[in-house]
């Protein structure tokens, strides 16, 4: 699971109100290279809520992600990094923890499984 | 990439092993998948450096084709696990990065407006009643720019209106109609092959 799904997902547990963002606890993380491609990357920071993405990198390891996006989005160093960040970080082996409920939903072979229990629903 | 290239690609794909019939289970052939996609890049650039979301991936030709034709990020969503291996080891094999998450589809509440384009092979409702029109309705709620999704011709008007009515569509097109070549899949299919006529719609959400 890389971080631009976990920028998408949310706890849908009935009743639950904080959903967003789920909470990393990382067990296996790996580093997977991937193009560099500046004008996706450019369309997709106003998309990206920037704290669930920091917070999320630090979980898996990596602390290179400034606390808020710079003004200028050309700066090349800054998209490098919110490149590695957001495409690049996978994590193979965790939970994504609900931030109101600790409900833990397990990461295997980097895939989130997202199933609810019967009297979640 | 031209199309009898992506056609050829999906050909190679591992396919469900053990289909689950209550899941309406069947592969998307390599013909219907590569014509769709191909058609949703060249005619309306939904696919190249676009986030897309498949929903009921299964094995992940739809997820592949997308891949293949370059879309910056896709991302397979199904319930089935053992299809989600399958379609782990063919992006392996492909050699694309794809990632996969296991849910259900009409209970997940994704946020913000990351995924483009949502492509779909989605049951057809014959196992679980009303099934194709959650997927609708869940991919409407998703897609920022626009949702491929394979119906029964049969169902033509019924969709459209639907999709207008109820799931925030500000236009529905059937592209083409296309004929699903259904191999005998299931010990109750009585024919060898099966030939059903489906079209391929494209939807376009209005903007939230």
């Amino acid at each position: 699971m890389r971080l631009i799904v976990h920028n998408m997902l949310t706890c849908n547990i009935k009743g639950v109100v904080n959903k967003f963002p789920l909470r990393i606890e990382a067990e296996k993380v790996i580093k997977k290279d991937v193009d560099f491609n500046p004008d996706f990357l450019r369309h997709m920071l106003a998309k990206i809520e920037w704290k669930a993405l920091v917070d999320g990198a630090r979980s898996m390891g990596y602390t290179e992600l400034p606390d808020h996006a710079p003004a200028l989005e050309s700066d090349e160093p800054f998209l490098k990094k919110f490149h590695h960040a957001l495409l690049e970080l996978n994590l193979e082996e965790g939970s994504l923890v609900c931030q109101e409920t600790g409900r833990k939903f397990p990461v295997e072979k980097g895939v989130p499984n997202m199933l609810l229990h019967e009297d979640e629903v | 990439m031209k199309l009898k290239q992506l056609e050829g690609l999906l050909g190679d794909l591992q396919q469900f092993s053990n289909p689950k019939v209550e899941l309406e289970q069947y592969p998307t052939g390599p013909h219907i998948a590569s014509r769709m996609l191909f058609t949703a890049e060249n005619s309306y650039g939904d696919i190249t450096d676009k986030v897309v979301a498949d929903f009921g991936c299964g094995c992940g030709t739809l997820s592949a084709a997308a891949s293949l034709l370059d879309a910056a990020c896709v991302i397979g969503f199904d319930i089935d696990p053992q299809s989600l291996e399958t379609a782990s080891l063919n992006a392996d094999e492909l050699e694309v990065e794809i990632d996969f998450v296991q849910c259900d589809i009409t209970k997940l509440e994704l946020k913000g407006q990351i995924v483009d384009t949502v492509v779909m092979n989605p049951p057809f409702g014959t196992r679980k009643k009303g099934a194709d029109m959650e997927f609708l309705s869940a991919a409407m709620k998703v897609a920022s720019q626009a949702v491929y999704s394979l119906h029964k011709t049969s169902t033509r008007e019924h969709i459209k209106r639907a999709a207008l009515r109820d799931f925030n569509a500000k236009s529905a097109e059937v592209i083409c109609e296309l004929r699903y070549d259904l191999p005998k899949l299931y010990k109750f299919h009585k024919r060898k092959e099966v030939d059903i006529a489906v079209d391929l719609w494209r939807f376009e959400p209005r903007q939230n």
